[in-house]
């Protein structure tokens, strides 16, 4: 598969400069094609966040990049490396063609503005000329995608549940069709159905728009699903780069063939749970 | 033996704009020592809503929560005696945590006020539960921004475990957690069960942890309980039509590449 490259992280390092310094990213490169979506998984603490945020320019001290670079191609055909864009240019960029679903999505909303307001906030900054009443069907549409219901675009965020703002977030990141989209563990609070249809309405635009999608979670069985290939981390290293299928069916690193056998089948057996049974109703 | 039981609960809530909504309609459930019952079903079913009455973060419209037969107290040394012995871990670990606190004060702090262990082990305990659930203790010192999601997730399970409580209501405890930190965990809880009697209340969308985790799964769908049962059954033989979709659509990657993984060669499980 060889796919027009969009994004192209490397010898990335970032580190935290606390006491003992944390090297959260050690050398990292990837590449996202355009159209792909590239799963992320690894161990909790591994640095996907970070590398993200990094992807994003989003880190603060005491996170710093100490190396590599990363570049997002341009439609034109130029090149810009984010490490060292202007911010002013960065700002510009980040939600119209970088797109990010946080980790802390659910709490990333504003308390204070219904959601609606959110979501139309995004098109005044980005799309100024777009006119109110368009916005507004605008956003209503959105709601309706990701199944929250246009009806409630006057809610507040604390009136919906952990889930439905996952996907008020999902909506927001999908709003101005960014050219890739990075999600982080973005459906944790969803159930596998809503689940479904979301990731099925991304695809689908994906396949409209072209757009690509780099997708954390620690979902394997979700993630082996959803991507054309997947890396693994470990201890802020990208340890194995694979197709889906080549990953699941001859893992090559030792930590991915834990990963990948440590699973609790659904149907099957217990596996590694050390519980016996217990008492039944 | 500690039970907590809810009968007839009921909750509506105004939405903006848009009437009224039935965000609970008469849901019986009861969580008892040394069990475990999952709370599985749609996102916006009322899951949250269920833990929020029971740590009275939220009045219900009708309907009663009931401990060991007696009304949950509303306020004074009652009500501080129940949240003692009735835990929560929230869903949102971003949230939930106090961004000015450091780790160790977050955990320090139940076991001051409920006096657990003496003043001069509290050090040692913060370390001990740090350690169970699989955090290195030198990370009491951060502040929870600068801890990961997974990480931020296992502090709240700590400090929900540090008083000792009767019964734990949790709330996607495990849901930003790598497989095997996961299985640790739930492990962990499973042997608070045996030792002390731990009863939990495990609020998932995780099907697979849900059945081999739990004695019982309740299943809720827009607000009502349509199945409940012991967990195999309800995984393996369900009987609604919710429930049935809900199995068929979690992701299976024997099913999507149809088979053809290569056997395990070392590691395999137990
Ligand atoms: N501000 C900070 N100061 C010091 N260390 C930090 C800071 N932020 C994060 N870290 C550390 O950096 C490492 C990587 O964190 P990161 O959030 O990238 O992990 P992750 O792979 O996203 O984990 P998870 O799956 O649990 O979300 C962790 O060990 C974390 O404790
Ligand atoms: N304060 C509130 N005002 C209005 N509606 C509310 C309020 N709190 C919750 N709701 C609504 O109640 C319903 C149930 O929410 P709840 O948080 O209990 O769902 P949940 O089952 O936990 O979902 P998830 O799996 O997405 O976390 C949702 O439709 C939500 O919008
Ligand atoms: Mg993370
Ligand atoms: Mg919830």
């Amino acid at each position: 598969m060889n796919r027009d490259p969009v994004l192209s992280v490397s010898g990335l390092s970032v580190t935290y400069d606390v006491d003992p310094p944390v090297e959260a990213v050690r050398d990292v490169s990837l590449t996202v094609g355009q159209g792909e979506v590239l799963g992320l998984a690894g161990e909790s603490g591994c640095g996907k966040s970070t590398l993200a945020y990094a992807v994003q320019r989003l880190l603060r001290p005491p996170a710093e990049i100490t190396g590599g670079e990363v570049v997002l191609h341009d439609v034109g055909g130029s090149d810009v490396d984010l490490t060292v864009l202007p911010a002013a240019e960065m700002d510009r960029l980040r939600w119209d063609q970088i797109a990010m679903v946080f980790q802390g999505a659910m709490n990333s909303l504003n308390p204070v503005l219904s959601v609606g307001d959110q979501l139309a906030d995004v098109f005044t900054r980005h799309r100024p000329a777009m006119r109110r009443a368009e916005r507004t069907e605008t956003c209503g549409a959105l709601l309706e995608m990701v199944g929250v219901g246009a009806n409630r675009l006057r809610s507040y965020p604390h009136e919906l549940s952990g889930g439905m703002r996952q996907r008020v977030m999902i909506a927001m990141a999908l709003a101005l069709r960014p050219r890739l989209l990075i999600m982080d563990e973005p459906t944790t609070a969803l159930d596998v159905l809503v689940q479904r249809e979301i990731l099925q309405e991304i695809s689908r635009l994906r396949e409209e728009l072209g757009f690509s999608v780099v997708f954390i979670t620690h979902d394997l069985p979700l993630l082996l699903e959803i991507s054309d290939r997947i890396a693994v981390m470990r201890a802020g290293r990208v340890v194995e780069t694979a197709p889906a299928a080549d990953l699941y069916r001859h893992p090559q690193h030792e930590y991915t063939k834990r990963l990948l056998g440590s699973f609790p089948s659904l149907t099957g057996e217990r596996g590694d749970f050390v519980r016996k049974g217990g008492v039944t109703v | 033996m500690t039970t907590l039981e809810l009968a007839g609960l009921t909750k509506r809530y105004r939405v903006r704009g848009a009437g009224h909504m039935l965000a609970l309609d008469d849901v019986d459930l009861s969580i008892t020592s040394g069990r475990t019952v999952a709370l599985v079903g749609q996102s916006g079913s009322g899951k949250s809503t269920i833990a929020r009455i029971i740590t009275q973060l939220e009045r219900e419209t009708s309907g009663q929560v009931l401990l060991d037969g007696v009304p949950i107290p509303r306020r004074g040394k009652a009500l501080r005696s129940y949240r003692q012995q009735v835990r929560m871990v929230f869903q949102d670990p971003f949230a939930s945590l106090n961004p000015y606190h450091t780790v160790h004060h977050h955990i320090a702090r139940p076991l001051l006020l409920d006096r657990v262990v003496p003043r001069d082990q509290v050090d040692a305990e913060v370390a001990r539960l740090l350690d169970r659930v699989r955090l290195d203790p030198e990370l009491a010192s951060r502040r929870p921004h600068e801890l990961s999601g997974g990480q931020r997730q296992r502090i709240a399970i700590a400090r929900a475990l540090a008083s000792r409580p009767a019964l734990l209501v949790a709330d996607e405890p495990v849901s930003m957690l790598d497989v095997s930190i996961r299985l640790g965990v739930l492990n962990l809880l499973a042997e608070l069960q045996e030792a002390d009697g731990l009863g939990v209340l495990y609020i998932t969308h995780d099907l697979a942890t849900a059945r081999h985790f739990s004695d019982e799964i309740v299943v809720l769908h827009h607000g009502r309980v349509v199945e409940r049962g012991p967990a195999d059954d309800v995984i393996l033989t369900p009987q609604h039509e919710y429930t049935r979709a809900l199995r068929d659509a979690s992701p299976d990657p024997e099913r999507h590449f149809g088979g053809g993984r290569e056997p395990e060669t070392t590691g395999s499980r137990s």
